[in-house]
This record gives structure tokens, sequence and C-alpha cells, in this order.
């Protein structure tokens, strides 16, 4: 158990080292800073424009919206046309036939929205072509488009012009996606993942019977699930497979690259908005609630399902339920932690069988996503949350609130309130309606408290733009299918809107000088707001649900 | 002058907070805007009285599947009924005290009559209310001024106490800076021609009574602000509430209406709901209480935020040149006798000059024999001799006053100028300083420097401001040299010598368009552009209309330096909205686990582990957290109407300290009462 946890502290270390200069690096990027990477860059940059025939000239906010609207609802389009018609299209050696409509709703709007919620099964639910342009192409737009607003949303608040979304869009794929990407890929294949375009081969077993094994691009498939907090797995089990998470290092290598991302946001912040600080104290204040809910699942998993412990199941190794004996306890439940923290999806045990707390506190990550949420939204919910903490502190040093030396009033507050409103409403609504309905509830497998978090489980992780499920529920229906759709559509670019008009209002705000009188957000102090802020305006609103989900059910198994 | 709180000055009214008759009142009040037509304006409260109703009649239908009796139904519509009726009770006492200065200011808005001078130029008897902007009236001595105006002819003395409470006579006079009168003072001396500016109803004690009475109030941008979210906030736990028995229901079991009543009204922010106006209409009250005039509620908010002020050297920082700080012989005299003739001449002068020479003359020691003064006659100060002084029994004649009036009375009385005196006078004002001389009989003994002296406190306060971020600008008519001088004395930050009152518009100008706010006093005509520019213009009653109009605050005292206590004030309403907001925010927690527990505690009895307040039954957990909720409103209203403390120190310091009161009090404080409430509860149960 010390040697667990002990990887865990390396594996975090590894993390933590890497965090601060990746996101100074994309503020280079972002600042538009000249630099010795642009004769490769450039050109790939100038052709994306030429063949789209794109302009980069400086636009409103309202403008960056609609650009982003727009792009993102024709590629979900086209995404969905060729999963509807993907049995009639080229490269489906499979003979895999067309999509449901309402799975190919779903698909498409899962894939465009970061989210990857899968209600088909990897493998054998999707052609190649699907595969390459439906699936492959999305990990790129979606992780993009979230970063290219995030980053429109620190300009706006720092201050500076927003920016031009097709500008950021497209430097966001060529300089931070591709890349590292390309990067990991390589090293993900050279570490044992199939890459392949020759999907079947079939093994004899030992005991002779014939077993048809599939391959595929795994290895630069994995990269951008990872990266780009898409989730979405090659197959079904996604990174339990073998083929997806072949040994230890993989497993420490996908778990850096889902939090590079969201993690390194922070620090980009500071940088562009001129006072490191500012970004410090955010990501402090994340990274203590990250670690406190990463150490309490582990004592939680450690521990053991105290039913099966009863009935003499050896758990020195905790609690091994649903876990691939290949990772262990210690990295399953880092792993789960950290896909539901930067709501990639992407899981390596089945989040169903995890004990009721560490499961909470998963789900927790999720309906906050803000610690340290998905690439871009994540952390623009961050800076919501922070926004709202001035507010509300703000006022107790006796000036009315600034953020970054900008005014925050009325019509500011307005958005943020509505901001604050979405989340709780989509999942509790939801999850609600669902269980109103037998269309829902039907397909609960495990009724009872579980059975609640399994609705709860769904929904916060299409809200939040996760994926990851907890996989005891029958989702593939049209019921699951539109309502999370919805959801997730709704919970993508509700906020996205919202907050960039927060920046749209704020950009043209005159600053006021900072002083002794200030109230300041670049302290250890504000942390401490912020983190209580999270908890009681955030995450006090889930507390019933949670009670009666896995806390009852925490209580009930003893 | 204080250094702990700079709130608290001689010239604010005490009140204490709840007497006998505004209780009363308020009490009355509260009942009356039960009315939803009062409510909708305050969402929060009017979901409490929603509860209510609902309560109220599920008390009296029959009920199937109720864990509880309909007693429980009547018991929590009555708390809920209570809890309105503390908001509005809250709200009702902040009013209260404004009205209860409106009735007095509305004694002195008692019709006159109007001495009206007609076009052929006589005077006709009529009721003051009906006199018309440009009419002109003839005000004597011991008569009420029947409205607000300017002095076109005349000259007086005007008693102001009724509106400034200062009972010491102001100069009124036509043309210049003081030759505005208020309507309902009194002329005291002499008699005074005034053109009438306003038309009825529309005077400035129109408007003042106006605004003390909260009849023009209107929510202030952060109010507002601060409204969204708390409505937010109550949206969401409406949502919370409202899917709960979707949850339950799937788990087969159900949960009382009243019970979920009961969990809305504890998660909604009603403590800072209930106490938000009264917070905004007190900060209102303390400024006026403080006899400003506050025009606007977004000038007191304004107030908190200036990070600049923009002060006249002469009556704000210093007291002009009146204090004595030397005293210097001419024609071989020695000190003593120039400090002793100097005594004689103040000893009966209550002016400051005089006073400092008596102070200064103490300092060396030197008093006078009393017995030496006994039946002198006073001289008082004269416009036309421009000296006072004393003529003793003994027949000796004491004199002080302007260098060139005290030379012609010595040479009237036959004796000689000394030749240092010009010499040493041209020093003297060379230096910044007036000079005074001192003459005893025909023969001039030496000059009083008087010299401009920083008040006493000055500079304790610009550091107080300094370290609460603010920048003094201090602007004065002296060279460049004497104003450097009494800047560096006076530890202001800036200063702009032979400033004109362009200069003034442009360093506000300048100031904000670096993002400052900018605030600053003025009393002169040629200050209302200035006064209209800043973002807090305090003008001076004392001085002009156009002053008086341009600036978004007036103060009745006439007192310049009263602008750091106006932008204490500000920051203290602030400050006292975040602190309850934050505690009201805070109190979440505890209710929480008073309540959930209780509601699943029947349907899952393991939820008794998650009553770690220890709660004698889940019906006494419910109505503790009830109770609570309801009497932490009245309890606070004291501090939403006096305002949190407020010490001039950094905003770390100021946050570290409410952060720890009200946050982390706001966490603890409802754990505490809420056990305790059950534990009474416990005793009928």
């Amino acid at each position: 158990m010390v040697i667990a946890f002990l990887s865990v502290i390396f594996t975090l270390l590894i993390v933590g080292v890497t965090l601060k200069p990746f996101g100074l690096y994309m503020a280079h990027v972002f600042e538009n800073h000249p630099t010795k990477l642009d004769k490769v860059f450039l050109p790939v940059e100038k052709l994306f424009y030429k063949i789209a025939g794109l302009k980069t000239e400086q636009q409103t906010w309202r403008s960056y919206v609609m650009a982003l609207l727009l792009t993102n609802t024709v590629m979900i389009l086209i995404v969905y046309a060729i999963f509807r018609l993907q049995g009639i299209l080229p490269l489906n050696p499979t003979e895999i036939t067309g999509m449901d409509p309402t799975l190919a709703f779903n698909t498409a709007i899962s894939f465009m929205t970061n989210t990857n919620l899968q209600h088909y099964s990897g493998e054998s639910g999707l052609s190649l072509l699907s595969q390459m342009i439906g699936i492959l192409f999305m990990m790129f737009a979606a992780p993009a488009t979230a970063l290219a607003v995030a980053i429109a949303f620190i300009r706006g608040i720092g201050g500076k012009p927003i920016g031009n979304f097709f500008q950021d869009f497209v430097r966001a794929i060529v300089r931070v996606l591709l890349p590292v990407s390309i990067l990991f890929g390589v090293i993900f294949i050279a570490l044992g993942m199939p890459q392949t375009l020759h999907t079947i081969i079939t093994a004899n077993t030992l005991s002779g019977e014939e077993q048809t094994i599939l391959r595929g691009p795994v290895g630069s498939f994995l990269s951008i699930k990872e990266f780009g907090n898409n989730g979405g797995g090659f197959y079904g089990v996604n990174s339990a497979h073998p083929f997806e998470n072949p040994n230890g290092l993989t497993n420490l290598l996908q778990i850096l690259l889902m939090f590079l991302l969201p993690a390194s946001l922070p620090f980009t912040y500071g940088k562009m908005v001129g006072n490191k600080k500012q970004g410090n104290v955010l990501f402090a204040s994340m990274a203590t609630i990250f670690v406190l809910f990463l150490t309490i699942s582990m004592i939680s998993e450690f521990q053991g399902n105290p039913v099966l412990n009863e009935t003499g199941i050896e758990h020195s190794e905790g609690s091994m339920e649903g876990k691939e004996v290949r990772l262990g306890t210690a990295q399953s439940t880092l792993y789960a932690l950290t896909t539901t923290a930067s709501e990639t999806g992407a899981v390596n045990t089945m989040h169903d069988t995890l004990t009721p707390i560490t499961g909470m506190l998963a789900l927790g990550n999720m309906m906050l996503n803000t610690v340290f949420g998905g690439v871009g939204a994540g952390f623009m919910n961050i800076l919501m949350y922070a926004m709202i903490a001035v507010f509300i502190a703000g006022l107790m040093v006796g000036r009315t609130p600034e953020f970054l030396g900008k005014k925050i009033e009325g019509k500011e507050m307005k958005l943020l309130a509505l901001t604050l409103l979405i989340h709780p409403f989509l999942i509790l609504g939801a999850s609600a309606f669902a269980l109103f309905t037998p269309l829902g509830s039907d397909g609960i497998s495990n009724p009872g408290f579980h059975g609640l978090s399994q609705v709860f489980y769904e929904y916060a992780s299409s809200a939040g733009n996760n994926g990851s499920g907890f996989e005891g529920l029958g989702d593939a229906t049209p019921f699951w299918n539109i309502s999370t759709g919805i959801v997730m559509y709704i919970g993508r670019y509700f906020s996205m809107v919202t907050l960039l008009a927060v920046a749209g209002s704020l950009v043209s705000k005159k600053v006021v000088p900072t002083t002794k009188g200030s109230f300041r957000t670049d302290q250890p102090l504000f942390g401490g707001i912020l983190v209580g802020t999270i908890f009681i305006v955030g995450a006090l609103t889930f507390f019933p649900g949670l009670v009666l989900g896995p806390v009852a059910e925490y209580l009930t198994l003893k | 002058m204080e250094q702990e709180t700079v709130v608290h000055n001689q010239s604010e009214k005490k009140m204490s907070l709840f007497t006998k008759d505004l209780t009363k009142q308020a009490l009355v009040d509260a009942f009356v805007k039960l009315h939803p037509k009062y409510m909708v304006k305050n969402p929060i409260m009017f979901i409490v009285e929603i509860g209510f109703l609902i309560t109220f009649i599920l008390a009296f239908v029959p009920q199937v599947n109720e864990n509880n009796g309909s007693w429980f139904n009547i018991v929590v519509s009555i708390i809920l009924f209570i809890t309105v009726l503390f908001a509005n009770f809250a709200e009702a006492v902040a009013e209260g005290r404004g009205k209860a200065q409106a009735d007095t200011l509305k004694q002195t808005k008692q019709d006159t009559i109007a001495f009206r001078l007609t076009k052929t130029g006589e005077i006709e008897e009529i009721s003051s209310s009906q006199l018309k902007k440009g009419d002109i009236v003839v005000v004597s001595q011991g008569q009420l001024i029947p409205g607000d105006g300017e002095v076109i002819e005349g000259i007086a003395t005007v008693d102001e106490s009724a509106i400034t409470g200062e009972s010491a006579p102001v100069l009124k006079e036509a043309g210049g800076d003081f030759n505005s009168v208020t309507g309902g003072t009194k002329v005291v001396s002499d008699h005074l021609k005034v053109e009438i500016t306003n038309q009825p109803g529309e005077s400035f004690l129109d408007r003042m009574i106006a605004l003390v009475e909260g009849a023009d109030r209107q929510k202030t941008p952060n109010e507002i602000a601060l409204n969204t979210v708390l409505i937010s906030l109550t949206m969401v736990f409406l949502i919370v509430v409202v899917t709960l028995p979707f949850f339950t229901s799937y788990l087969n079991f159900s949960i009382d209406t009243g019970v979920l009543i009961a969990l809305l009204v504890c998660l909604i922010p009603t403590t800072i709901g209930g106490l938000l106006s009264a917070i905004g209409i007190a900060g209102m009250d303390r400024v006026t209480r403080f006899n400003v005039v506050a025009m606007s509620g977004k000038a007191v908010e304004s107030a908190g935020d200036i990070n600049t002020i923009i002060l006249d050297k002469t009556g704000t920082i210093t007291f002009g040149n009146r204090m004595a700080s030397e005293f210097v012989p001419v024609n071989r005299h020695n000190d003593i006798e120039v400090i002793e003739a100097a005594v004689y001449t103040s000893i009966n002068d209550g002016t400051p000059e005089g006073r400092s020479v008596i102070e200064l003359a103490a300092e060396r020691n030197i008093h006078v024999p009393e017995e030496s003064v006994k039946d002198a006659e006073v001289i008082p100060f004269k416009a036309q001799t421009r000296m006072s002084g004393l003529d003793l029994s003994n027949g000796d004649q004491y004199r002080k006053g302007a260098v060139d009036a005290i030379r012609r009375w010595v040479e009237a009385n036959g004796g000689n100028v000394p030749v240092d005196l010009q010499q040493e006078s041209e020093r003297i004002s060379k230096l910044g300083g007036t000079p005074l001389a001192v003459a005893k009989n025909n023969q001039i003994y030496g000059i009083i420097h008087l010299k401009d002296t920083v008040k006493p406190g000055m500079r304790e306060r610009f550091d107080q401001l300094r370290e609460m971020g603010i920048r003094t600008i201090m602007c004065t008519g002296d060279n460049p040299l004497t104003a450097a001088t009494i800047a560096k004395e006076a530890g202001v930050d800036d200063f702009i010598a032979e400033s004109t009152p362009e200069d003034k518009i442009e360093v506000i100008k300048r100031e904000q368009a670096a993002g400052k706010l900018v605030a600053m006093t003025g009393d002169g005509t040629n200050d209302a552009p200035a006064l209209a520019q800043a973002d807090v213009g305090l003008a001076m009653n004392s001085g002009t209309t156009a002053a008086k109009e341009a600036g978004n605050m007036v103060d009745l005292d006439s007192n310049p330096t009263k602008i750091i206590e106006v932008i204490a004030i500000g920051k203290q309403l602030l400050m006292t909205r975040g602190a309850l907001t934050t505690f009201s925010i805070s109190n979440d927690i505890a209710k929480y686990f008073a309540i959930v527990p209780a509601m699943f505690m029947l349907a899952i009895p393991e939820m008794e582990v998650l009553n770690i307040m220890n709660l004698y039954s889940p019906t006494s957990a419910i109505l503790s957290a009830l109770i609570f909720n309801a009497i932490i409103i009245p309890a606070l209203v004291p501090l939403a109407i006096k305002g949190v403390t407020y010490k001039p120190v950094s905003s770390n310091q100021l946050l570290k300290r409410n952060l720890l009161l009200y946050g982390l009090g706001g966490v603890i404080v409802p754990f505490i009462g809420i056990k305790v409430i059950d534990m009474i509860l416990q005793v009928f149960m």
C-alpha cells in the first residue's frame, strides 16, 4: 500500500512540474508572440486560412460567439450525416450499418461538446471512416473550440481585445493539440499500442477456440483522447483494454495528458493578465480540492467494500471489484479522480463499482466542473466562481467589487447568475425528469440509492462534458440519447455564451488601479474564499441529492 | 480628533436604536408591508410569504401520506409569517429613523408669511407656499426666510440651526459666495432682499425631507447587482427543493410539503434578503445623521470607492492664517512686553486667533493678573475698525488688528509708528503668514505672527487614508514654496500650488482617466464644474446655490474635512452589505446538517450519522433551523443599521477580520443557535 501511495505521489509530481512551463507556452502561443517555431507552424496555419478562406481580424464578443456556435453546429450536422450513412460510405471493412438517428444525434453532439459519452460500443458501432472523420476530427475540433473560448475569455477580462475565433481555433490545433498528440502518439505506439488500418486479426487461443481481435489506429487516437479531455475510447471498455492502456507507464502518461491542458490554464491566465500570482492562487485552490478528494477516495478504496470484506474476501489491495489487476487500486483511483476532475471521461476502471464515497467525489468533480474542469470550459467556470467570490466577499473591504481592476456590476452579475443556475438546473432537473418517467427509470440496473447515483452520474457527466458513465445504466435508448444530447449541448454552449458576454462587457471597462484598499485576488486569502465559495455556493446545491445517492448507499452498506 | 474611528464625531446626532415610538410605528409598518404589492419588490421574502400561505392552507386541508400532523404545518406557517414580519420590521425600523428626522425638518417647513415685493415696489403679504421662482421678498430681523433664494440686496446674519444644528449665526450678503439662503432659516440681524430660486415644493428643504424619508429611494447599482446574485441563489435552491420529491419518490418515500418548504426557506438567503434594504436605508441615514445630505444612495456607495481626494488647503487642511506662532517685538520693546500686551487684547477674544494668542503666551508662561482686567471694557472686532481689544479700568487701552488699522489708531492717539514695523510685517507676509499689530495706548509694541497651521490630527488622517489606499491632493492659491511646506507638514501625497478652479477639473479628469474615483469639496460658484465632474462632490451649505446644485452631497455644517468621514460611511455601508451576505450564505452549512438528515431519517434510519448536532428529533431539528432562520433577522437589525465596525486599515486586514467574524462566524453561530433552540424545544415535545 505504501508503494501504491508513493506511485500516486510520484505521478502527481511529474504532472506538477510539467504544468507551469506548458501553461506559459500556451500564453506565448495565444499572445501571438513571434517564435522560432513560426517557421514550422506559420505555413501550416496559412494553409488552413487559405483553404477555408478565413480572415483573422479582431472580433467582438458577439461575432466570436457566432463563429463558435456556427462552426460547431455545422460540424455536428456533418458528423451526424456521416454516422447515419456510414453503411454506404467507404472505409467500412467490417460492414457496420448506419447508426440509429437518436444515437447519431447523441454521438455527434457528444463528440463536438468534448463529452464523448459513448452510448454506442466503440469497436463495433463505428466504421473506420466514422472513427477517423467523425470521431478523431471532433476530438481535435472540440478541445480547440473550448481552448479558444477560454483564451478569448481571459483576454476579455484582462482588458485585451477578444481576438479572432478562427485564428485561435487554428492556432490551438496547430501549435498545441497536434504537436503534443503526435509526440505522445509515437510514445504510445512505442509502448505497445496498435496503430494499423488492418483491423481484424484472428487468433487461435490455447484452448483451441478462435478469437476475433479488433485493432486499429489506437496509438494516434489515444493521445488526443486524453490530451483533449475527450475520453471516448477506441474500445468500449476504454483504457481498461490492454491495447488502450498496456502498462503502468502508459497509465501515468495518460494521467499526465488529462491534466496537461486544464490544469496548466491557470498559469496561461496569470501570464496573459500580467500577474502570475493571479493564476497561482487559482491553481493552488483547485489543487487543494483535488488532493483532498483524492486522499479521501484512496482511503475509501483501500478500506474495501464492507459487505465483501465480511465474506472474508482478501482486501489488502483495496476494493478490487471492477478494477484492472494490472493497474491496481491506487492508480485506478487516481485515474478515476483525474478523469472526472479534468472532465475527460476516459476510464481504466468501472466507476459503477467504486466505493460509494469515491463514486460521490468523482460525481462531485463533475458537478463542480471546476477542479480542474474540462479544457477551457472548466477554467471559465473557475473564473465564474472567482467573480462570484469577489462579488460577495469583495464588499467586505468596503469597496464595490473589482476583479482584475474591473468593476463587477449588475450586468455582469446577471450573466454570472444565469451561468451559476444552468448546471444545477440541467443535472437536477434532468435527473428528476428521468426518474419521473419509466423511459428513464427503466434503464437503471441497480435500484435504490445506487440507481439514483447512476442517473446523477449520467447527467453530471453530460452537463460537465465529461463522458464517463456509471456503466450500469442502460443508456442506449432513445430517451437517454435525446435527453443527454440536449443536456450536453446546453451544458456546453450556454455558459460559453454567457461568460463571453461577461468578457465582452468587462473588456471596455476602465481598470481601477490596485491600491492598499483594493480587494486582492492574488493572495492566498482569496484562495480560501474561492474554495469556500465553491463548496457553499456550488457543492451544497447537490448535497441533498448526494445524500440520497452515494451517502445513503455508504451508510446502508455497513 | 479621534484616531480610532473616523466615523464618530461630535457633530453626529446620536439616536438610540429602538425608541418606543419608533418601534411601535415600525411594528405597524411591518404588517402593512405584508401586502403582496410591497412584497414582490423583495422576491426572497415574497417566496417566504408564499410558503407561509401554502403551509397555512395545508394546515386546514386534511392530508394523506403526511408524516407530521397538521399541527406541524400550523407551526411552520406561524414561523414563516414571523420571518416575513421580522424582515419587514427591519426595513421599517430603518425607514422610521429617517422619518423621525424628516419630521423635525417638516416642522421647519411650516407656512410662513412672506413679504413679497410687487412690481410697483409695494410690499404684499402672501403665504410662503404661494411663492414662485423669481419672486423677490423682504425678510427683516426675527423673521423666517420663506424660501430658498439668493440675497440680492443687504447684509445680515442668519440663524441656520434649524437645518444645520449649528447655533452660531452666519453672515449672508449680496454677491459673492455667501449669497444663498435656505427657506426656514431665521434672520437674526438686519434685513435682506431675497430672490426666490425654486418653484414651490422643490426647495432644498423639500428635497431633503424626501431624501431622508426614503420616499425617493432607489436601489443603488451595487444593491441591484447583489440582489441578482441572491435571486439566482434562491432559484438554485428552488431547483434543489423542487426536484427532491422526484428522487425520494423513486426511493419509495415521500417528504411532507411543509418540510420541503421549511428546507427551501432555510436555504434561500433570507437573512440578507430581509436586511438588504434596511442596510441601504441605514447607510443613507448615517450620512444624514452626520449632517450631510446625500442626493442619492449611489453617491454614498461611490464614496466607498474613492481613490483620490482633492482638498482645499485653507479651512480644510489648515485653519487658515489664524494661529499665533510668534511674537515679534518692534521699536526696542522686549518680548515680555509684546506678549503681555497681546494677552490683554485677546483675553476676552473668543476667536481662534485670540485663543491661540493666549495659548502661545501660556507656553511662555506669561499671564496677566486677573484683577487687572476687572471692569475692563471689551472692544469687539468690527469690520469697519478691523481691530479688537480691551480698555482697562485704569485707562490703559490695548488693541490688536490689521497693521494699517493699528497704525492709524496709534497715529490718531498721537503716537509714532516705529520704523521696523513695516519691515517685520513684510517679512511675515512673505513667509505666507499674516501680521497682526499689537498696541498699547499710543505705542505699537510688536507683531503677532499668525501662521497657517495644519489642523491637529490631519497628518494621522492622511496616513490612515494612505493605508486605505486613498491619495490626497491639496489645492492652494499659495506659491509653490509655501504650498510645499504645508504639504510636507500635513503629509498629503501631492499638491497643486497657485491653483485655479480649472486646475481642479484638470486633476479630476486626469485621475478619472486613470480609472480612479475622485472626491472633492467646494463652496464657490467657480467650484461648481469641478463638483459636478467629481464622483463625490461635497458642497458646503454655506456655499452658493450653484455649488450645491452641482455636488451630489451637501454638508449642512459646512465642514470640508467631513469628506473623509463620508468616505468611511460609504465603505462601512458596503462592508455591512458584504459581511451580512457572507454570514447569511455561510449559515446554510449548519441548516443543511440540521434539516437534510431529519428529512430522510424516517425512511433511512442510518441517516442518524449525519445528525452531527445530535438534535432531539427530526421535527425538532426542522423547527429549530426554521426558528433560527427567523430570529437571526431581528438579531442582526442593530448591526444592519449601525453598520459593521470600520477601521481605516488596509484591505487585507479588513478582509481577514470580517472573514473571521462573518464568514467563520456565519458557519459556527447557526450550529450553536440551532442546537440551543432544539434543546429548548425538547422541553415541549
